[in-house]
């Protein structure tokens, strides 16, 4: 048995993406900057695939700037917001991912006041000492994740984002998890910008997008040649884009099925982990991503497991596939008041549409031949029937 | 329709679509290369493999080079970095009006920034002498910037010799090489060149994948453009994507194993096209007196306009500049920094022949040129002399 249930570190291509991406990598293409015939074909490819994107996410097509990722869109809407400002105060949850920490750490050292907003003991941001944080005044851009890769908690985003509002502030939301897995509708979220990613939702990596409200401006990141109407420049990813907005349009078709394969998955997985003695479920009582689940065995630490699962052919993470190698604790768990010899023990199951309940099933076999072989004392336990 | 833009893009070599097919195709590599399972190991040991062979067309250790999503990402990354790092406010760079929008996009920019820019005029053989850039920097100037091969006449800079004096001035060299990589032979073990930007696409791999070469000794030092979970030395985060890199890598294998017998039978064609358009009277070489790639030939047509002739050829894919300009249809900058005035720098052409470029198409391509050029001439109101 073998199993990839790390599908919030990157879905594999969908085989339609990849018939749609096809034409794009083999034939004679061109740059769709180019004014001739083939130039424009291109240019046509990119159009349709923003329209599909747009739909995915309830935004216009014209609000969607193509970028090369999540991390670039998650730069562009904080330091594209921030340059066009005098340094002033700035907000972002605890739980973000490194790609809106660490534009939020650059901008603190050119002279931006940076805080972050706490959340519970489940990972949600606390109302009240978020709304107090934004009446202090001079709130410039508040940004918080859809949906948290770790956990995969989700957010009451209409009721930050108006908050946010409330108090004169931009509101940011990374939608890089949640897109293509729960319903994302950005004109009716409040937010003025959207990240979104290709390759976590079955397609290509390189791609993934900002959504802007049309009203805003944006500094570019990346400057030169006037690409996306000037607000991100470089010759159009022809073939990526192709595929994000084919598997946008997938995605969109087929959420509701998708959400409720993994939730059933998930559940399952749940009731039997629920067997094995001291394992705990982080942010259980949450509302979260139909794919995820975060948990821990301790005295256990993630490290030594997932080897061992990943030996018997079960691809798992700790969290956050970016932050793998680190032995630090997640920021996630701690900011939840998790303690740290705890957090060190994560292991996050993210489920795909394509997964089974063998799957499920025989990574808690896994799981529990592993524990067996690292806890002697409790092997009887573990080998009894799940 | 005959495609004579390979300066614009190059189609991906059938070579380079058989490597990068396993990293996208049902049950292939779909791991994040950042993943510390087997699924990622594999995704990661794709990354490293093309690291290596961009690495060794350009004469660098693996390890000097940083992935990006393409050139503009490279010469923001190159010019922002260096800048930032060091301190932007009355720093002084050097650079050309020949560069392409990324690089002059990006100094238009940082002027903003408080840094002082020179843009260097081309001397009449079309290239900026080492002369020229050393008699301009300061005792402040920071960085040059200069691409060793200009993207609308080809034109080959002599970087092997600026490199060396700016070295002994202690000023930071950065060379857009994406038109010279696998057209001409790069080798930075000789030519100490500090920073080095390199495209796919314009070398017969993907789109949505460059490099920039950052050199370990003595080391070049940059500040991140792009933040987040520290990928690439903590240079340029953002999840990787092996199917381009993996293209990129192939295409720059193939590309030194070509160059030679590529760049000989390209500038056969390249002579075989000229000798036709010559044929006609008041047909002008650009940049005829500098040493040049063998695939770019640009050429204005007195006693035509430029729009007219671009629209009398549907079948011929040639650019009537820099792709990248051609949305804003200015008359280039680069013909117009050369001498020529504004109706012949509108009525040129820029011919670029590459890898599948045949004598039949060269041929045909001159018969419509010749032809159309004949009958926009005998349409046009005789001119008055000057």
């Amino acid at each position: 048995m073998a199993a990839y249930l790390d599908h919030n570190a990157t879905a594999p291509l969908d085989a339609r993406v990849l018939e749609a991406m096809l034409p794009f990598l083999q034939g004679p293409y061109a740059n769709p900057s180019s004014q001739h015939r083939q130039g424009r074909a291109a240019r046509d490819a990119v159009e349709t695939a923003r329209a599909q994107v747009a739909a995915l996410v309830g935004a216009d097509p014209g609000e969607v700037i193509f970028t090369s990722g999540g991390t670039e869109a998650n730069n562009l809407a904080i330091k594209g917001v921030a340059a066009l400002h005098a340094p002033g105060r700035l907000l972002y949850s605890a739980i973000e991912h490194p790609s809106v920490l660490e534009p939020m750490q650059a901008l603190a050292r050119h002279g931006w006041s940076v805080e972050t907003i706490a959340v519970d003991g489940d990972g949600l941001v606390d109302p009240a000492a978020y709304g107090a944080q934004l009446a202090t005044g001079g709130v410039r851009l508040v940004s918080c994740m859809v949906a948290n890769n770790e956990t995969g908690v989700l957010q009451d985003i209409p009721r930050l984002a108006q908050s946010a509002r409330d108090a004169g502030a931009l509101f940011h939301a990374d939608a890089v998890q949640a897109a293509g897995k729960v319903p994302v509708h950005f004109a009716r979220s409040g937010a003025q910008l959207l990240s979104l990613s290709s390759h976590k939702l079955y397609g290509p990596k390189g791609a993934g997008a900002l959504v802007v409200d049309g009203a805003l401006e944006l500094e570019p990141l990346l400057h030169g040649g006037g690409q996306e109407r000037g607000r991100r420049g470089g010759t159009e990813n022809v073939a990526a884009i192709v595929g994000f907005g084919a598997a946008a349009e997938l995605a969109a078709r087929e959420l509701e099925a998708r959400r409720a394969r993994t939730l059933q998955l998930r559940a399952r997985l749940e009731a039997r982990l629920a067997g094995i003695p001291g394992l705990r479920i982080f942010a259980a009582q949450a509302p979260r991503l139909p794919n995820t689940v975060q948990f821990a065995v301790p005295p256990f630490h993630s490290a030594t497991l997932l080897g061992l699962l990943d030996k018997k052919g079960y691809a798992v993470s700790s969290g956050s596939a970016c932050a793998s190698g680190t032995n630090e604790p997640s920021h996630v768990l701690l900011a939840m008041g998790v303690p740290a010899d705890l957090a060190l023990g994560a292991i996050r199951v993210s489920f795909g549409k394509d997964n089974t309940e063998a799957d499920a099933d025989g990574f808690v076999a896994a799981l529990r031949s592993v524990l067996a072989d690292v806890m002697p004392a409790m092997a009887p336990a573990l080998r009894a029937a799940p | 329709v005959i495609y004579l833009d390979y300066a614009a893009t190059t189609p991906i070599d059938p070579a380079v679509y058989e490597a990068m097919l396993p990293y996208l195709r049902p049950g292939g590599v779909h791991g994040n290369p950042s993943s510390s399972h087997a699924e990622g190991l594999k995704a990661k040991a794709a990354v490293e493999r093309g690291r290596e062979q961009v690495a060794a067309l350009v004469g660098a250790d693996a390890n000097e080079i940083v992935w990006t999503s393409g050139t503009t990402e490279s010469n923001n990354l190159a010019i922002k970095g260096a800048l930032e790092f060091r301190g932007a406010r009355g720093a002084h760079v050097v650079t050309s009006r020949i560069e392409h929008k990324s690089v002059l996009d990006t100094c238009r920019y940082l002027e903003t920034q408080g840094v002082r820019v020179s843009y260097l005029a081309p001397g009449p053989d079309g290239r900026v002498a080492p002369e020229q850039v050393l008699a301009a920097v300061t005792a402040e100037t920071a960085l040059v910037s200069l691409m060793w091969v200009n993207n609308e006449t080809g034109v080959i800079h002599d970087v092997a010799a600026l490199a060396p004096r700016l070295r002994e001035r202690g000023v930071l060299f950065h060379v857009d090489a994406a038109q010279a990589a696998g057209r001409i032979a790069l080798d930075l073990r000789a030519v100490p060149v500090d920073l080095l930007s390199l495209s796919g696409h314009k070398a017969y791999g993907p789109k949505g994948v460059g490099a920039l070469f950052v050199r370990k000794r003595p080391r070049a030092r940059l500040a991140p453009q792009m933040h987040g979970s520290g990928h690439e030395q903590g240079m340029r985060s953002g999840t990787l994507a092996p199917h381009q890199i993996v293209g990129m890598g192939e295409a720059f294998r193939l590309a030194g194993a070509q160059l030679a017998a590529d760049s000989a039978r390209i500038g056969v064609l390249r002579e075989r096209l000229w000798q036709q358009l010559r044929a006609l009277p008041e047909v002008f070489l650009n940049a005829e007196a500098a040493p040049r790639v063998p695939g770019i030939l640009n050429v204005s047509f007195g006693g035509v306009e430029g729009e007219s002739l671009r629209a009398a050829l549907p079948e011929l894919c040639v650019s009537s500049g820099s792709a990248c300009s051609s949305a804003t249809r200015e008359p280039s900058y680069v013909l117009r920094a050369l001498g020529r005035d504004d109706e012949l720098a509108g009525a040129s052409l820029r011919f670029s022949l590459g890898r599948f470029t045949t004598a039949e198409e060269v041929d045909a391509a001159a018969a419509q040129v010749v032809a159309q050029v004949r009958r926009l001439r005998a349409l046009a109101p005789p001119r008055q002399a000057a």
